[in-house]
């Protein structure tokens, strides 16, 4: 945790030594537009190629970069939309959103043993459910895909957007889960052959029920689903081993993103908590949306107070109509003391912080919301040093 | 934004109502404020805390909640989403065999089936929202439902697993969960938004999502966190003409103190409150019609806790007419 002698730790620092940044925090917190920014920072001023990979089915990243739409294969930020910010770019900038179907439909291309059982299985109906509607099977693609990418060498940094979860860092766990459902007994005992199965004395009440239950077609299905699925394991139960290690490699670092209102932070914190539980790095906090330092100002709070006492004296000395100004004077004195109040919870908050990484950085409240390069640039340059 | 909300009165005679969001635009505290308000108009009411974060519970500084509903307030009660416990509790009411011998394996596989199979999770927490409303023992059902994409993925759980299963026990369940959840008079969806760009935008495409993947209608769109207007038109152009350095400068020797900062914050707030009214005015335009909007105000003093959900609730209650 000891910062190199003469140089401040900071994000600009922290993103020039990794190879893969995953922003993650909970919901609402601005956590694609600060992800996009990192990358679009570190694209500048360190150059190479850099890719910000979003998970988030919702168009944020491309809202937050003025683009028209982002797929799920890499795209290159056009360099004339930084000319046009009026910045030369030392490196590139890309982008990409996670499809979780297409994910899945390629991780079955890459292993199927052979072109009949890819099909059997994308022919499904379960696969077609799992695949797409099924929620938790995003998280598994999400880590799949950062693994794919990364492990194609063509980028310096990828800084990943996790998808919005309560449930701390359930993305993580995914390819351990999908580890051991592999492996696990109840996979094996529903792929068993239905004969030998059958006649398990100990299971017989469980198919019984299964069959008053379920009906026999979907049995059926599920029990083709799971032996076509059962073929991948080696592949799958590899990569997904293959996947953690890298999350907990030195060139994997993690970014918590939040803001400074209690609910956000008292999770943001739980993240933290989690990630050094499982020895990840943890390596900086981003605080997003906090009000200016001119809001804690106590001469400047001492002032509203005058000013909202005393709003029809001043309105008088400013030769003006009282009747008209004074009660401007209240508002812009209240609206003080209630913003005030809020900017010295946040900073309460702040200085609760519990497990402070070597780099806190903030961001200000911007007034607009960022959709384009510049604005994006704006709030890179707030987090960079 | 001052149009008059056209809420039918019939928002508490629901059975069912999913109040979902985006992350970190207040969900829950207007889930814990709905239920509160729901009790003051006499019903029994039941709030569950579908993401089983202990927030519903914090609302009414409850302590840790459990699957089993415990009463935190006069006529509320509040249960924590469990999918395991649902499957229990669903096997123990429609299957009268005896359990012994394999629910023991089957908890430890659970997780297993769920992370593999589709929809499990999904449909034992809409399915226990649903037996809730059948049972009647409670009048109302409000689900702090998880934030917006997964909601779809719930509601159209049934319609899944009825595309799936064609005969058996669940497919005559499943019949009647989605003759539930799509009738508007029973079961509605409240989606909370606050007036930003990306909320408001989430809200849009998620209302969109609801009418074409599942059977369920929007009966209200709360917009949480909304900041007052500062000012007239009229004040506007006092104010701007106060920030003008000699003026401001003015203002500052008869206070005997700097006035810059609270100007300033003053045209941040006014700044703040344009951004937001201008997505208000988007969401208000592209959203159906029929859909009333309720807004709730920023609340400078607090955050979290019955407090809060008081004054949230009595916020609801003036949109509302109650």
């Amino acid at each position: 945790m000891s910062a190199l002698a003469g140089a401040r730790a900071s994000l600009d620092r922290l993103l020039a030594s990794k190879e893969i940044a995953i922003a993650c925090g909970p919901g609402g917190v601005g956590k694609t537009t600060v992800a996009a920014a990192a990358a679009a920072m570190a694209a500048c001023h360190h150059g190479g190629r850099v890719l910000v990979l979003t998970v988030d089915p919702a168009r944020r990243l491309a809202d937050a970069l003025g683009l028209p739409g982002i797929g799920n294969a890499e795209y290159r930020v056009p360099p004339e939309l930084f000319k046009e910010a009026g910045i030369t770019p030392r490196g590139e900038l890309w982008a990409a959103q996670l499809d979780t179907r297409a994910g899945w439909d390629a991780l079955v291309e890459r292993h199927a043993p052979d072109p009949t059982t890819r099909r059997e299985i994308l022919e499904n109906p379960l696969y077609r459910n799992i695949s797409s509607r099924f929620v938790q099977s995003h998280d598994y693609i999400a880590m799949e895909r950062l693994f794919e990418i990364h492990s194609t060498g063509d980028y310096d940094l990828i800084v990943v957007d996790t998808p919005p979860s309560r449930h701390a860092l359930d993305f993580l766990d995914a390819p351990q889960r999908m580890a051991e459902f592999f492996s696990s007994r109840l996979l094996r005992w529903l792929t068993a052959p239905a004969r030998s199965r059958m006649i398990t004395l100990a299971s017989r009440p469980f198919q019984q029920v299964a069959e008053r239950v379920l009906g026999t077609q979907f049995l059926t299905d599920i029990e083709q689903f799971f032996v076509l699925f059962r073929s991948m394991q080696a592949g799958f139960v590899e990569r997904a081993e293959a996947v953690v290690r890298l999350l907990g490699e030195r060139r994997t670092t993690f970014l918590v993103v939040s803001t400074l209102e209690s609910l956000p932070l008292s999770e943001a914190e739980a993240f933290s908590e989690e990630l050094s539980r499982r020895d990840l790095h943890l390596g900086a906090v981003v605080l997003n949306r906090t009000l200016p330092a001119y809001l804690r100002d106590p001469d400047a709070l001492a002032t509203a107070r005058a000013l909202e006492e005393r709003a029809e004296e001043v309105a008088a000395r400013l030769e003006t109509d009282p009747a008209v100004t004074a009660p401007v004077l209240r508002e812009v004195a209240e609206s003080f003391i209630n913003f005030s109040l809020v900017a010295r919870r946040e900073a309460e908050q702040r200085a609760e912080l519990a497990q402070a990484p070597e780099v806190v950085t903030t961001a200000p409240v911007f007034e607009h919301d960022i959709a384009s390069l510049p604005g994006l640039l704006a709030l890179g340059e707030t987090i960079w040093t | 934004m001052s149009a008059p909300p056209e809420v039918p009165s019939s928002l508490f005679d629901h059975q069912l109502l999913f109040v979902t969001g985006k992350g970190g635009v207040g969900k829950t505290t207007i889930a814990a404020a709905l239920a509160q308000l729901g009790a003051q108009q006499g019903k029994r009411v039941l709030a569950c805390d579908i993401d089983a974060t202990g927030g519903l519970g914090a609302m009414f500084e409850a302590g840790p909640i459990g699957f089993v509903p415990s009463v935190v307030a006069p006529g509320v009660s509040v249960m924590s989403m469990d999918t395991e416990a649902s499957l229990r509790e669903y096997l123990k009411v429609n299957l009268r065999v005896p359990l012994v011998g394999w629910i023991g394996p089957l908890a430890k596989t659970f997780d297993f089936v769920a992370t593999a199979a589709p929809g499990v999770r999904e449909i034992l927490t809409v399915g226990k929202l649903c037996y809730e409303v059948r049972e009647r023992h409670f009048d109302l059902v409000v689900a702090d439902a998880p934030a917006s994409g997964h909601v779809v993925g719930q509601l159209g759980a049934p319609q899944a697993i009825n595309d799936l299963v064609k005969v058996g026990q669940i497919r005559s369940q499943t019949d009647w969960m989605i003759e539930l959840l799509s009738d508007p008079a029973r079961t509605g969806v409240i989606p909370v938004t606050t007036p930003e760009e990306m909320p408001v935008t989430e809200t849009l495409e998620l209302t969109e999502r609801i009418a074409r993947e599942t059977s369920a209608s929007v009966v209200a769109v709360v917009v949480n966190r909304v900041l007052p207007e500062l000012f007239s038109t009229r004040e506007e152009e006092v104010f701007e003409a106060l920030r003008s350095p000699a003026v401001a400068a003015s203002i500052s020797v008869a206070l005997g103190g700097e006035v810059a900062p609270v100007l300033e914050a003053a045209r941040l707030a006014v700044n703040l409150r344009r951004a937001g009214a201008s997505d208000l005015r988007r969401l208000h335009e592209q959203l159906e019609a029929s859909v009333p909007l309720l807004l709730v105000p920023y609340l400078f003093t607090r955050v979290g806790g019955l407090r809060s959900t008081r004054q949230v609730a009595s916020a609801l209650a003036d949109e509302l007419d109650l």
